[in-house]
Protein backbone atom coordinates (compact mmCIF):
# COMPACT_ATOMS: atom_id res chain seq x y z
CA UNK A 1 0.00 0.00 0.00
CA UNK A 2 1.40 3.64 -1.07
CA UNK A 3 1.74 6.44 0.90
CA UNK A 4 -1.31 8.36 -0.50
CA UNK A 5 -3.73 5.39 0.13
CA UNK A 6 -2.79 5.26 3.46
CA UNK A 7 -3.37 8.89 4.24
CA UNK A 8 -6.82 8.77 1.59
CA UNK A 9 -7.76 6.07 4.31
CA UNK A 10 -6.96 8.03 6.97
CA UNK A 11 -8.65 11.03 5.89
CA UNK A 12 -11.60 8.91 4.98
CA UNK A 13 -11.61 7.42 9.28
CA UNK A 14 -10.91 11.08 10.10
CA UNK A 15 -14.45 12.03 8.31
CA UNK A 16 -16.37 9.39 10.16
CA UNK A 17 -15.45 10.89 13.08
CA UNK A 18 -16.84 13.75 12.40
CA UNK A 19 -20.13 12.05 10.88
CA UNK A 20 -19.99 10.16 14.84
CA UNK A 21 -19.86 13.48 16.36
CA UNK A 22 -22.28 15.18 14.55
CA UNK A 23 -24.94 11.91 14.90
CA UNK A 24 -24.48 11.36 18.34
CA UNK A 25 -25.91 15.45 18.86
CA UNK A 26 -29.25 14.54 17.96
CA UNK A 27 -31.51 11.78 19.94
CA UNK A 28 -32.49 10.35 16.46
CA UNK A 29 -28.82 9.51 14.86
CA UNK A 30 -26.91 9.10 18.28
CA UNK A 31 -26.49 5.00 17.74
CA UNK A 32 -25.62 5.65 14.08
CA UNK A 33 -23.16 7.93 14.67
CA UNK A 34 -21.55 5.99 17.41
CA UNK A 35 -21.27 3.12 14.86
CA UNK A 36 -19.82 4.85 12.22
CA UNK A 37 -17.38 6.09 14.64
CA UNK A 38 -16.60 2.70 15.84
CA UNK A 39 -16.42 1.93 11.91
CA UNK A 40 -13.53 4.48 11.53
CA UNK A 41 -11.65 3.68 14.19
CA UNK A 42 -11.31 -0.34 12.64
CA UNK A 43 -10.40 1.07 9.11
CA UNK A 44 -7.96 3.39 11.09
CA UNK A 45 -6.44 0.33 12.36
CA UNK A 46 -6.71 -2.27 9.75
CA UNK A 47 -4.92 0.24 7.38
CA UNK A 48 -1.94 0.87 9.85
CA UNK A 49 -1.36 -3.25 10.14
CA UNK A 50 -1.94 -3.47 5.93
CA UNK A 51 0.65 -0.29 5.32
CA UNK A 52 3.21 -1.35 7.60
CA UNK A 53 3.28 -4.61 6.76
CA UNK A 54 5.26 -6.95 7.78
CA UNK A 55 4.95 -5.24 10.80
CA UNK A 56 7.51 -5.93 13.57
CA UNK A 57 6.53 -7.51 17.06
CA UNK A 58 3.35 -8.77 15.18
CA UNK A 59 2.08 -11.54 17.72
CA UNK A 60 3.33 -9.09 20.43
CA UNK A 61 0.75 -6.29 18.78
CA UNK A 62 -2.45 -9.04 18.49
CA UNK A 63 -1.85 -10.57 21.49
CA UNK A 64 -2.34 -6.83 23.32
CA UNK A 65 -4.72 -6.01 21.08
CA UNK A 66 -6.73 -8.78 22.20
CA UNK A 67 -6.21 -8.35 25.91
CA UNK A 68 -7.26 -5.23 25.79
CA UNK A 69 -10.38 -6.62 24.34
CA UNK A 70 -10.38 -9.22 26.83
CA UNK A 71 -10.52 -6.34 29.44
CA UNK A 72 -12.74 -3.40 27.87
CA UNK A 73 -15.57 -5.33 26.02
CA UNK A 74 -16.63 -7.58 29.63
CA UNK A 75 -16.14 -4.09 31.37
CA UNK A 76 -18.10 -2.69 28.91
CA UNK A 77 -21.16 -4.83 28.60
CA UNK A 78 -21.44 -5.82 32.46
CA UNK A 79 -21.25 -2.59 34.07
CA UNK A 80 -24.76 -1.36 35.68
CA UNK A 81 -26.05 1.36 34.29
CA UNK A 82 -25.96 3.28 37.49
CA UNK A 83 -21.52 2.69 37.63
CA UNK A 84 -21.05 3.66 34.04
CA UNK A 85 -20.07 7.59 34.53
CA UNK A 86 -17.11 6.36 36.38
CA UNK A 87 -16.49 3.68 33.50
CA UNK A 88 -16.11 6.46 31.14
CA UNK A 89 -13.60 8.50 33.29
CA UNK A 90 -11.33 4.99 33.63
CA UNK A 91 -11.81 4.54 29.76
CA UNK A 92 -10.48 7.93 29.49
CA UNK A 93 -7.86 7.54 31.63
CA UNK A 94 -6.30 4.53 30.05
CA UNK A 95 -6.45 6.25 26.73
CA UNK A 96 -4.41 9.48 28.51
CA UNK A 97 -1.97 6.87 29.57
CA UNK A 98 -1.71 5.24 26.63
CA UNK A 99 -0.80 8.66 24.55
CA UNK A 100 1.90 9.37 27.02
CA UNK A 101 2.98 6.14 26.57
CA UNK A 102 3.53 6.24 22.74
CA UNK A 103 5.20 9.70 23.33
CA UNK A 104 7.22 8.21 25.20
CA UNK A 105 8.65 5.18 23.76
CA UNK A 106 9.08 7.43 20.08
CA UNK A 107 11.37 9.23 22.01
CA UNK A 108 13.40 6.74 23.77
CA UNK A 109 13.54 5.33 19.81
CA UNK A 110 14.42 8.66 18.50
CA UNK A 111 16.60 9.54 20.64
CA UNK A 112 19.33 12.49 20.06
CA UNK A 113 17.67 12.31 16.45
CA UNK A 114 14.27 14.63 17.68
CA UNK A 115 14.01 17.84 16.58
CA UNK A 116 13.47 20.23 18.77
CA UNK A 117 9.64 20.72 18.00
CA UNK A 118 8.96 16.71 18.33
CA UNK A 119 10.49 17.06 22.02
CA UNK A 120 7.89 20.24 22.75
CA UNK A 121 5.33 17.96 21.13
CA UNK A 122 6.15 14.76 22.86
CA UNK A 123 6.84 16.84 26.79
CA UNK A 124 3.07 18.16 25.95
CA UNK A 125 2.17 14.62 25.66
CA UNK A 126 3.80 12.74 28.44
CA UNK A 127 2.14 16.07 30.79
CA UNK A 128 -1.13 15.88 29.80
CA UNK A 129 -1.36 12.42 28.95
CA UNK A 130 -0.37 11.91 32.41
CA UNK A 131 -2.47 14.16 34.40
CA UNK A 132 -5.50 13.00 32.29
CA UNK A 133 -4.48 9.69 33.52
CA UNK A 134 -4.16 10.02 37.40
CA UNK A 135 -6.88 12.84 37.64
CA UNK A 136 -9.36 10.19 35.91
CA UNK A 137 -8.30 7.45 38.37
CA UNK A 138 -9.63 10.36 40.88
CA UNK A 139 -12.50 10.53 39.43
CA UNK A 140 -13.09 7.01 39.26
CA UNK A 141 -12.37 6.58 43.23
CA UNK A 142 -14.69 9.69 44.06
CA UNK A 143 -17.83 8.16 41.95
CA UNK A 144 -17.39 5.08 42.74
CA UNK A 145 -17.40 6.09 46.47
CA UNK A 146 -14.19 4.21 47.47
CA UNK A 147 -12.70 7.63 48.81
CA UNK A 148 -14.68 10.68 49.86
CA UNK A 149 -17.07 13.01 47.39
CA UNK A 150 -16.19 16.01 49.59
CA UNK A 151 -13.85 18.38 48.19
CA UNK A 152 -10.21 17.40 49.43
CA UNK A 153 -8.15 20.17 50.82
CA UNK A 154 -5.56 20.51 53.45
CA UNK A 155 -3.65 23.40 54.68
CA UNK A 156 -1.36 24.81 52.27
CA UNK A 157 -2.71 23.01 49.44
CA UNK A 158 -2.72 25.13 46.89
CA UNK A 159 0.89 26.25 47.66
CA UNK A 160 1.66 22.49 46.97
CA UNK A 161 -0.24 22.10 44.02
CA UNK A 162 1.26 25.33 42.67
CA UNK A 163 4.70 24.29 43.65
CA UNK A 164 3.71 20.97 41.89
CA UNK A 165 2.88 23.00 38.65
CA UNK A 166 5.72 24.96 38.70
CA UNK A 167 8.40 21.99 38.54
CA UNK A 168 6.49 20.63 36.02
CA UNK A 169 6.98 23.13 33.88
CA UNK A 170 10.80 23.49 34.63
CA UNK A 171 10.82 19.71 34.42
CA UNK A 172 9.42 20.36 30.28
CA UNK A 173 12.09 22.61 29.93
CA UNK A 174 14.95 20.31 31.57
CA UNK A 175 13.33 17.94 28.81
CA UNK A 176 13.66 20.34 25.86
CA UNK A 177 17.38 21.38 27.09
CA UNK A 178 18.90 18.68 28.52
CA UNK A 179 16.98 15.59 26.31
CA UNK A 180 17.71 11.96 27.92
CA UNK A 181 15.37 9.56 29.77
CA UNK A 182 15.80 10.17 33.42
CA UNK A 183 14.17 14.23 33.31
CA UNK A 184 11.58 12.58 30.70
CA UNK A 185 10.38 9.89 33.27
CA UNK A 186 11.21 12.77 36.05
CA UNK A 187 8.41 14.76 34.40
CA UNK A 188 6.20 11.80 33.97
CA UNK A 189 6.32 11.56 37.97
CA UNK A 190 5.61 15.03 38.71
CA UNK A 191 2.68 15.33 36.03
CA UNK A 192 1.21 12.19 37.60
CA UNK A 193 1.05 13.79 40.86
CA UNK A 194 -0.37 16.84 39.66
CA UNK A 195 -3.42 15.17 38.19
CA UNK A 196 -3.61 13.95 41.71
CA UNK A 197 -3.28 17.37 43.16
CA UNK A 198 -6.25 19.03 40.37
CA UNK A 199 -9.10 16.52 40.98
CA UNK A 200 -8.48 16.11 44.99
CA UNK A 201 -10.30 19.32 45.85
CA UNK A 202 -13.07 18.97 43.38
CA UNK A 203 -16.28 18.24 44.93
CA UNK A 204 -18.16 15.43 43.89
CA UNK A 205 -21.01 17.20 42.22
CA UNK A 206 -18.54 18.70 39.89
CA UNK A 207 -16.94 15.57 38.99
CA UNK A 208 -18.15 15.28 35.73
CA UNK A 209 -17.09 18.41 34.52
CA UNK A 210 -13.76 17.48 35.39
CA UNK A 211 -14.27 14.03 33.60
CA UNK A 212 -15.45 16.13 30.63
CA UNK A 213 -12.66 18.13 30.75
CA UNK A 214 -9.74 15.16 31.21
CA UNK A 215 -11.69 13.91 27.91
CA UNK A 216 -10.95 16.84 26.13
CA UNK A 217 -7.46 17.08 27.40
CA UNK A 218 -6.89 13.41 26.54
CA UNK A 219 -7.87 14.55 22.51
CA UNK A 220 -5.16 16.71 22.77
CA UNK A 221 -2.75 14.19 23.64
CA UNK A 222 -3.40 11.97 20.47
CA UNK A 223 -3.58 15.17 18.63
CA UNK A 224 0.04 16.11 19.73
CA UNK A 225 1.07 12.23 19.25
CA UNK A 226 -0.03 12.57 16.15
CA UNK A 227 2.61 15.41 15.02
CA UNK A 228 5.47 13.22 16.73
CA UNK A 229 4.19 10.32 14.70
CA UNK A 230 3.23 11.90 11.17
CA UNK A 231 -0.10 10.71 11.36
CA UNK A 232 -2.70 13.40 9.84
CA UNK A 233 -5.78 11.02 11.43
CA UNK A 234 -4.06 11.11 14.93
CA UNK A 235 -3.97 15.41 14.54
CA UNK A 236 -7.61 15.49 12.79
CA UNK A 237 -9.24 12.84 15.54
CA UNK A 238 -7.12 13.82 18.69
CA UNK A 239 -8.32 17.94 17.48
CA UNK A 240 -11.58 16.90 16.88
CA UNK A 241 -12.00 15.65 20.42
CA UNK A 242 -10.80 18.08 22.21
CA UNK A 243 -12.86 21.29 20.90
CA UNK A 244 -15.97 19.26 21.24
CA UNK A 245 -14.84 18.05 24.81
CA UNK A 246 -14.17 21.54 25.60
CA UNK A 247 -17.37 22.68 24.25
CA UNK A 248 -19.33 20.24 26.10
CA UNK A 249 -17.71 20.78 29.20
CA UNK A 250 -18.67 24.14 29.07
CA UNK A 251 -22.45 23.31 28.49
CA UNK A 252 -22.67 20.98 30.95
CA UNK A 253 -20.85 23.96 33.37
CA UNK A 254 -23.60 26.21 32.16
CA UNK A 255 -26.52 23.36 32.47
CA UNK A 256 -25.01 22.98 36.28
CA UNK A 257 -25.14 26.88 36.68
CA UNK A 258 -21.20 26.25 37.48
CA UNK A 259 -18.55 28.70 36.59
CA UNK A 260 -15.53 26.56 34.86
CA UNK A 261 -13.33 28.51 36.39
CA UNK A 262 -14.67 28.05 40.15
CA UNK A 263 -14.74 24.66 39.25
CA UNK A 264 -10.87 24.41 38.27
CA UNK A 265 -9.45 26.44 40.40
CA UNK A 266 -11.60 25.62 43.62
CA UNK A 267 -8.23 24.72 44.38
CA UNK A 268 -6.54 27.85 44.28
CA UNK A 269 -9.76 29.28 46.52
CA UNK A 270 -11.40 26.85 48.54
CA UNK A 271 -10.53 27.35 52.49
CA UNK A 272 -10.83 23.77 54.44
CA UNK A 273 -14.51 23.45 55.03
CA UNK A 274 -15.63 23.79 58.78
CA UNK A 275 -17.00 20.41 59.75
CA UNK A 276 -20.76 20.93 59.48
CA UNK A 277 -22.54 21.36 63.50
CA UNK A 278 -24.06 18.25 63.14
CA UNK A 279 -26.11 16.03 65.57
CA UNK A 280 -28.24 18.97 66.33
CA UNK A 281 -31.30 16.54 66.24
CA UNK A 282 -33.94 18.99 64.75
CA UNK A 283 -37.84 16.82 64.04
CA UNK A 284 -39.01 16.03 61.09
CA UNK A 285 -42.06 14.81 59.94
CA UNK A 286 -42.13 10.97 59.04
CA UNK A 287 -44.70 9.46 57.18
CA UNK A 288 -45.93 5.72 56.40
CA UNK A 289 -46.45 3.95 52.66
CA UNK A 290 -50.27 4.59 53.95
CA UNK A 291 -49.70 8.33 54.52
CA UNK A 292 -48.45 8.87 51.21
CA UNK A 293 -50.98 6.84 49.29
CA UNK A 294 -53.42 8.75 50.77
CA UNK A 295 -51.85 11.89 49.84
CA UNK A 296 -51.52 10.74 46.28
CA UNK A 297 -54.68 9.69 46.21
CA UNK A 298 -56.70 12.72 46.51
CA UNK A 299 -53.98 14.44 44.03
CA UNK A 300 -54.48 16.17 41.17
CA UNK A 301 -50.91 16.55 39.96
CA UNK A 302 -48.37 14.82 41.11
CA UNK A 303 -44.35 15.54 39.77
CA UNK A 304 -41.69 12.61 40.47
CA UNK A 305 -38.26 14.20 41.19
CA UNK A 306 -36.17 11.18 40.35
CA UNK A 307 -32.33 10.72 41.95
CA UNK A 308 -29.68 8.76 41.96
CA UNK A 309 -30.62 7.21 45.02
CA UNK A 310 -33.79 5.88 42.96
CA UNK A 311 -31.02 4.06 40.21
CA UNK A 312 -28.72 2.73 43.42
CA UNK A 313 -32.34 1.03 44.32
CA UNK A 314 -33.04 -0.42 41.09
CA UNK A 315 -36.29 0.87 41.85
CA UNK A 316 -37.00 2.39 37.89
CA UNK A 317 -39.29 -0.25 37.47
CA UNK A 318 -41.21 0.11 40.64
CA UNK A 319 -41.41 3.71 39.82
CA UNK A 320 -43.03 3.41 36.54
CA UNK A 321 -44.79 1.22 38.18
CA UNK A 322 -46.40 3.43 40.09
CA UNK A 323 -46.69 6.17 37.67
CA UNK A 324 -48.95 3.90 35.54
CA UNK A 325 -51.46 3.48 38.40
CA UNK A 326 -51.69 7.13 39.31
CA UNK A 327 -52.49 7.78 35.00
CA UNK A 328 -55.32 4.68 35.75
CA UNK A 329 -56.66 7.06 38.07
CA UNK A 330 -56.59 10.01 36.42
CA UNK A 331 -54.16 11.55 38.18
CA UNK A 332 -51.84 13.99 36.21
CA UNK A 333 -48.15 12.62 36.52
CA UNK A 334 -44.81 13.98 34.97
CA UNK A 335 -41.16 13.45 35.94
CA UNK A 336 -39.39 16.14 36.57
CA UNK A 337 -35.89 15.36 35.71
CA UNK A 338 -32.91 18.04 36.28
CA UNK A 339 -30.15 18.18 33.81
CA UNK A 340 -28.02 16.67 36.07
CA UNK A 341 -29.38 13.99 38.42
CA UNK A 342 -27.72 10.67 38.72
CA UNK A 343 -24.26 11.16 38.36
CA UNK A 344 -23.93 13.05 34.49
CA UNK A 345 -25.58 15.29 32.57
CA UNK A 346 -28.55 12.84 30.73
CA UNK A 347 -27.23 10.23 33.14
CA UNK A 348 -30.93 10.15 34.68
CA UNK A 349 -32.72 9.70 31.21
CA UNK A 350 -30.26 7.01 30.17
CA UNK A 351 -31.59 4.67 33.69
CA UNK A 352 -35.32 5.76 33.03
CA UNK A 353 -35.24 4.83 29.47
CA UNK A 354 -33.50 1.62 30.50
CA UNK A 355 -36.81 0.89 32.32
CA UNK A 356 -39.09 2.19 29.50
CA UNK A 357 -40.86 4.98 30.90
CA UNK A 358 -42.56 7.03 28.12
CA UNK A 359 -40.33 9.77 27.21
CA UNK A 360 -43.01 12.11 26.78
CA UNK A 361 -43.30 12.13 30.68
CA UNK A 362 -40.03 13.51 31.05
CA UNK A 363 -40.06 16.74 31.69
CA UNK A 364 -36.80 18.94 31.96
CA UNK A 365 -36.25 21.13 34.21
CA UNK A 366 -37.64 24.38 32.57
CA UNK A 367 -40.91 22.83 31.58
CA UNK A 368 -41.57 22.04 35.18
CA UNK A 369 -40.22 24.16 37.70
CA UNK A 370 -43.50 27.04 36.31
CA UNK A 371 -45.96 24.19 37.39
CA UNK A 372 -44.88 23.38 40.91
CA UNK A 373 -47.58 25.88 41.66
CA UNK A 374 -50.36 24.00 40.49
CA UNK A 375 -48.45 20.65 41.73
CA UNK A 376 -50.08 19.11 44.59
CA UNK A 377 -47.52 16.30 45.50
CA UNK A 378 -43.48 16.61 44.39
CA UNK A 379 -42.14 12.78 45.36
CA UNK A 380 -38.59 13.10 45.30
CA UNK A 381 -37.22 9.59 44.60
CA UNK A 382 -32.88 9.23 46.52
CA UNK A 383 -32.46 13.22 45.04
CA UNK A 384 -31.40 15.72 47.42
CA UNK A 385 -29.00 18.10 45.84
CA UNK A 386 -30.90 19.00 43.22
CA UNK A 387 -33.99 20.13 44.67
CA UNK A 388 -32.09 21.84 47.58
CA UNK A 389 -33.14 25.43 48.09
CA UNK A 390 -29.65 26.16 49.56
CA UNK A 391 -28.70 26.85 46.16
CA UNK A 392 -30.52 29.64 45.69
CA UNK A 393 -30.81 30.99 49.30
CA UNK A 394 -27.30 30.30 50.59
CA UNK A 395 -24.57 31.78 49.07
CA UNK A 396 -21.31 30.29 49.51
CA UNK A 397 -22.77 27.04 50.03
CA UNK A 398 -20.78 24.54 47.44
CA UNK A 399 -23.72 24.57 45.15
CA UNK A 400 -25.49 27.71 45.25
CA UNK A 401 -25.97 29.15 41.70
CA UNK A 402 -27.07 25.62 40.68
CA UNK A 403 -30.55 25.64 39.06
CA UNK A 404 -32.67 23.54 41.25
CA UNK A 405 -36.01 21.45 40.60
CA UNK A 406 -38.57 24.04 42.82
CA UNK A 407 -40.40 21.54 44.18
CA UNK A 408 -41.00 23.91 47.64
CA UNK A 409 -43.59 25.63 45.75
CA UNK A 410 -45.64 22.40 45.65
CA UNK A 411 -48.46 22.14 48.08
CA UNK A 412 -46.78 18.66 49.71
CA UNK A 413 -43.47 17.10 49.36
CA UNK A 414 -42.50 13.57 49.94
CA UNK A 415 -38.87 12.54 50.28
CA UNK A 416 -37.87 8.89 49.69
CA UNK A 417 -34.68 8.68 51.49
CA UNK A 418 -32.41 5.66 52.96
CA UNK A 419 -31.51 8.18 55.70
CA UNK A 420 -31.16 11.69 56.97
CA UNK A 421 -27.26 11.69 55.40
CA UNK A 422 -26.68 14.63 53.68
CA UNK A 423 -26.43 14.16 49.36
CA UNK A 424 -23.54 13.85 46.97
CA UNK A 425 -22.70 17.10 47.65
CA UNK A 426 -22.63 16.87 51.55
CA UNK A 427 -24.64 19.64 52.59
CA UNK A 428 -27.58 19.76 54.25
CA UNK A 429 -31.35 20.48 53.10
CA UNK A 430 -33.74 22.87 55.07
CA UNK A 431 -36.77 21.65 52.44
CA UNK A 432 -36.50 18.16 54.87
CA UNK A 433 -37.88 20.03 57.95
CA UNK A 434 -40.14 22.18 56.34
CA UNK A 435 -43.84 21.83 57.71
CA UNK A 436 -44.82 20.17 54.08
CA UNK A 437 -42.57 17.95 53.83
CA UNK A 438 -42.84 14.13 55.02
CA UNK A 439 -40.38 11.76 54.85
CA UNK A 440 -40.79 8.06 53.86
CA UNK A 441 -37.46 6.06 55.19
CA UNK A 442 -36.49 3.04 53.53
CA UNK A 443 -34.65 1.64 50.44
CA UNK A 444 -36.54 3.46 47.96
CA UNK A 445 -37.39 -0.04 45.71
CA UNK A 446 -39.10 -1.41 49.25
CA UNK A 447 -41.04 2.27 49.90
CA UNK A 448 -42.61 2.38 46.41
CA UNK A 449 -43.77 -1.27 46.12
CA UNK A 450 -45.36 -1.07 49.98
CA UNK A 451 -46.98 2.62 48.57
CA UNK A 452 -47.74 0.40 45.26
CA UNK A 453 -50.06 -1.87 46.95
CA UNK A 454 -51.27 0.69 49.55
CA UNK A 455 -53.05 2.90 46.62
CA UNK A 456 -54.10 -0.13 45.20
CA UNK A 457 -56.12 -0.91 48.09
CA UNK A 458 -57.91 2.75 48.32
CA UNK B 1 5.06 17.14 6.88
CA UNK B 2 4.95 21.18 6.49
CA UNK B 3 4.00 22.94 9.74
CA UNK B 4 2.03 25.20 8.00
CA UNK B 5 -0.14 22.27 6.30
CA UNK B 6 -0.54 21.07 10.35
CA UNK B 7 -1.26 24.11 11.54
CA UNK B 8 -4.38 24.53 9.06
CA UNK B 9 -5.55 21.08 9.79
CA UNK B 10 -5.58 21.74 13.35
CA UNK B 11 -7.59 24.95 13.11
CA UNK B 12 -9.65 23.77 10.84
CA UNK B 13 -10.26 20.67 13.23
CA UNK B 14 -11.16 22.46 16.04
CA UNK B 15 -13.71 24.70 14.27
CA UNK B 16 -15.26 21.31 13.14
CA UNK B 17 -15.33 20.11 16.89
CA UNK B 18 -17.16 23.56 17.81
CA UNK B 19 -19.56 23.20 15.68
CA UNK B 20 -21.08 19.70 15.75
CA UNK B 21 -21.78 19.55 19.33
CA UNK B 22 -22.82 23.26 19.58
CA UNK B 23 -26.46 22.27 19.92
CA UNK B 24 -26.84 19.06 21.83
CA UNK B 25 -29.27 18.74 24.71
CA UNK B 26 -27.86 18.06 28.13
CA UNK B 27 -30.24 14.16 27.39
CA UNK B 28 -27.28 13.31 25.44
CA UNK B 29 -24.45 15.06 27.13
CA UNK B 30 -23.71 11.33 28.50
CA UNK B 31 -23.66 9.23 26.14
CA UNK B 32 -21.64 12.30 23.85
CA UNK B 33 -18.94 12.07 25.83
CA UNK B 34 -18.44 8.66 26.17
CA UNK B 35 -18.46 8.53 22.38
CA UNK B 36 -15.99 11.32 22.26
CA UNK B 37 -14.34 9.17 24.41
CA UNK B 38 -13.93 6.42 22.30
CA UNK B 39 -12.90 8.31 19.35
CA UNK B 40 -9.29 9.49 21.05
CA UNK B 41 -9.08 5.71 21.77
CA UNK B 42 -7.73 5.61 18.05
CA UNK B 43 -4.35 6.38 19.67
CA UNK B 44 -4.09 2.65 19.24
CA UNK B 45 -2.78 3.24 15.80
CA UNK B 46 0.07 5.35 17.35
CA UNK B 47 0.84 2.58 20.27
CA UNK B 48 0.78 0.23 17.12
CA UNK B 49 3.15 2.17 14.82
CA UNK B 50 5.78 2.17 18.34
CA UNK B 51 5.52 -1.41 18.76
CA UNK B 52 6.38 -1.60 14.92
CA UNK B 53 9.71 0.81 15.61
CA UNK B 54 10.49 -0.84 18.61
CA UNK B 55 14.12 -2.45 18.82
CA UNK B 56 14.61 -2.92 22.69
CA UNK B 57 12.82 -4.71 25.05
CA UNK B 58 12.48 -1.63 27.42
CA UNK B 59 10.42 0.21 24.43
CA UNK B 60 8.67 -2.74 23.13
CA UNK B 61 7.11 -3.56 26.81
CA UNK B 62 5.89 0.09 27.27
CA UNK B 63 4.72 0.06 23.73
CA UNK B 64 2.33 -3.87 24.60
CA UNK B 65 0.74 -1.96 27.98
CA UNK B 66 -0.08 1.93 25.05
CA UNK B 67 -2.00 -1.26 23.00
CA UNK B 68 -3.63 -2.80 25.51
CA UNK B 69 -4.85 0.44 26.95
CA UNK B 70 -5.69 2.36 24.23
CA UNK B 71 -7.75 -1.06 23.12
CA UNK B 72 -9.36 -0.81 26.30
CA UNK B 73 -10.49 2.99 25.30
CA UNK B 74 -11.30 2.51 21.97
CA UNK B 75 -13.57 -1.38 22.17
CA UNK B 76 -14.72 -0.67 25.36
CA UNK B 77 -16.00 2.96 25.18
CA UNK B 78 -17.89 2.35 21.82
CA UNK B 79 -19.36 -0.80 23.38
CA UNK B 80 -20.39 1.22 25.98
CA UNK B 81 -21.98 4.36 24.38
CA UNK B 82 -23.92 1.86 22.60
CA UNK B 83 -25.37 0.49 25.19
CA UNK B 84 -26.22 3.26 26.44
CA UNK B 85 -28.03 4.51 23.01
CA UNK B 86 -29.68 1.03 22.76
CA UNK B 87 -31.83 2.38 25.79
CA UNK B 88 -33.12 5.42 23.56
CA UNK B 89 -34.42 3.28 21.15
CA UNK B 90 -38.28 2.88 20.88
CA UNK B 91 -38.87 6.00 22.12
CA UNK B 92 -37.70 7.84 18.90
CA UNK B 93 -40.70 9.51 18.18
CA UNK B 94 -40.85 11.46 21.20
CA UNK B 95 -37.08 11.62 21.47
CA UNK B 96 -36.71 14.29 18.26
CA UNK B 97 -38.83 16.59 19.93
Amino acid sequence: MNRTMYDLIGLAAGVCFILALKGLSHPKTARRGNLIGAFGATLATLVVFAYNAPLNNLGWIIGAIAVGSLIGVPAARKVQMTQMPQLVALFNGVGGGAAALVAIVEYLALGDGASTAVVIFTVFTVVVGCVSFSGSIITFLKLQELMTTRPVVFPGGRFVIAATLAAVLGASGWVVVALGTTPLLILAALSLLFGVLFVLPVGGADVPIVISLLNAFTGLTVAASGYVLDSTLLIIAGTLVGASGTILTRLMADAMGRSLFGTLFGAFTAKPQDVAAAGEERPVRSGSPDDVAILLNYARRVVIVPGFGLAVAQAQHTVRELADLMISKGIDVAYGIHPVAGRMPGHMNVLLAEANVPYDQLAEMEEVNPTFGQTDVAIVIGANDVVNPAAQTTPGCPIYGMPILEVSNAANVIFLKRSMRPGFAGIENELLYDPKTMLLFGDAKASLTKVVSALKSL
Amino acid sequence: MDAMAIVSIFVLAVFVGFEVVSKVSSTLHTPLMSGANAIHGVILVGAIIVADHSKTNLELSLSVVAIILATINMIGGFVVTDRMLEMFKGNKKGADK
